[in-house]
């Protein structure tokens, strides 16, 4: 069986909202490794007790990384070419 | 380290089925929120240990509502399953009690909502415990009496796991009517000449809206349930496009 032990980029929304101010699961994303551009929501992502780790839906290559630890929180967006969001 | 943690009273609980329940929150500060979206609930041990959840809300989050009672702007209700080896669902769905707090991060989540606005077909599409954000949505149809037409498909092991049976059965006949299809996966109902049985891709055909209506669909369930039926819809001829997900991470989750 394949590993499907992924959730939606929805999963990143909580973590996520306490260092952006816009809803980072409707920003769209291009994937810095094989070009695609979707929203976040769409995105695969891996959670455990440290943070959390988002992949591309095409090519699984590591778009963002949130890692929590004494009371920092570590973002790590090299997979990502860049991030629109939509705004008023 | 944030901000955004708010303590949360806990104002009123029922359970659902045995095993599940549903919990009315007051947020100091909270003015509504959309249908769909989802809290992260955060518990301390005595240890300092803490264990982060996301629950999707249940309450619809709009005026007007047909729910037992119309909730206040600052007030939303979650329903938690209870996972046996869970950390953190076993004390929601058994200790926690009225006038105890919580610590609540959101409502967070602009993607996987409905707007009462929208007057898009929309299909709702439910594994087990995955129907909350989707009752949310219906919630919120009823309570907009939207004319957007819609219909929900909710997959279950047995008749005593559906939540909300009663609520489903009203908002059929409600201004803005909802249709409902149950699949039963275990055990199907006494008066039920249906055998109990997973949802093959067949039976999702023929009890979802057709392609030519061109639906915006809102799945939510395990990872395995999503894969698979979003997959069969976009077999089918259904635009990738118009398909939301929603994955719980829920252990043990085939609905």
């Amino acid at each position: 069986m394949t590993d499907l032990s992924y959730l939606d980029g929805n999963a990143a929304a909580g973590l996520l909202s306490e260092v952006f101010a816009a809803d980072i699961t409707t920003a769209v994303g291009r994937c810095a490794n094989c070009g695609d551009e979707a929203v976040v929501a769409r995105a695969r992502v891996y959670v455990d007790e440290h943070g959390l780790v988002v992949r591309c839906s095409v090519c699984g290559d590591v778009i963002a990384v949130a890692a929590e630890r004494a009371g920092r929180l570590c973002l790590d967006l090299r997979g990502l070419a860049w991030l629109e969001f939509p705004v008023e | 380290m944030s901000n955004v943690w708010r303590a949360a009273d806990v104002v009123d609980t029922r359970m659902e089925t045995p095993t599940a329940r549903t919990i009315r929150l007051r947020i100091p500060g909270l003015h509504g929120h959309l249908a769909g979206q989802h809290v992260d609930i955060r518990l301390t041990a005595p240890d300092g240990y803490q264990a982060v959840r996301s629950y999707s809300i249940a309450s619809g989050g709009g005026r007007g509502a047909l729910e037992p009672h119309e909730l206040p702007d600052d007030e939303l209700e979650l329903t938690v399953e209870e996972l046996a080896d869970g950390e953190v669902s076993p004390y929601l769905v058994r200790g926690l009690q009225n006038g105890d707090q919580l610590e609540v991060r959101g409502p967070v989540g602009g993607w996987f909502v409905w707007r009462p606005g929208d007057t898009t077909p929309v299909q709702l599409i439910a594994g087990g415990s995955g129907v909350v954000p989707l009752m949310s949505m219906a919630r919120a149809h009823a309570a907009a009496a939207s004319t957007a037409p819609f219909r929900m498909l909710y997959s279950v092991r047995a008749p005593f796991s559906r939540y909300y049976t009663d609520e489903l059965a009203t908002l059929a006949t409600d201004a803005a009517p909802l249709e409902v299809d149950y699949i039963y996966t275990r055990q199907a109902p006494p008066d039920s000449d249906a055998k109990p049985g997973r949802l093959t891709a067949e039976g999702l055909m023929q009890r979802v809206l057709p392609a030519s209506d061109s639906p915006t669909f809102f799945i939510c369930g395990s990872t395995p349930f999503v894969e698979a039926v979003s997959g069969w819809l976009v077999d089918a001829g259904h635009d990738p496009a118009r398909v939301r997900t929603e994955r719980y991470g829920g252990v043990g989750g085939t609905p």
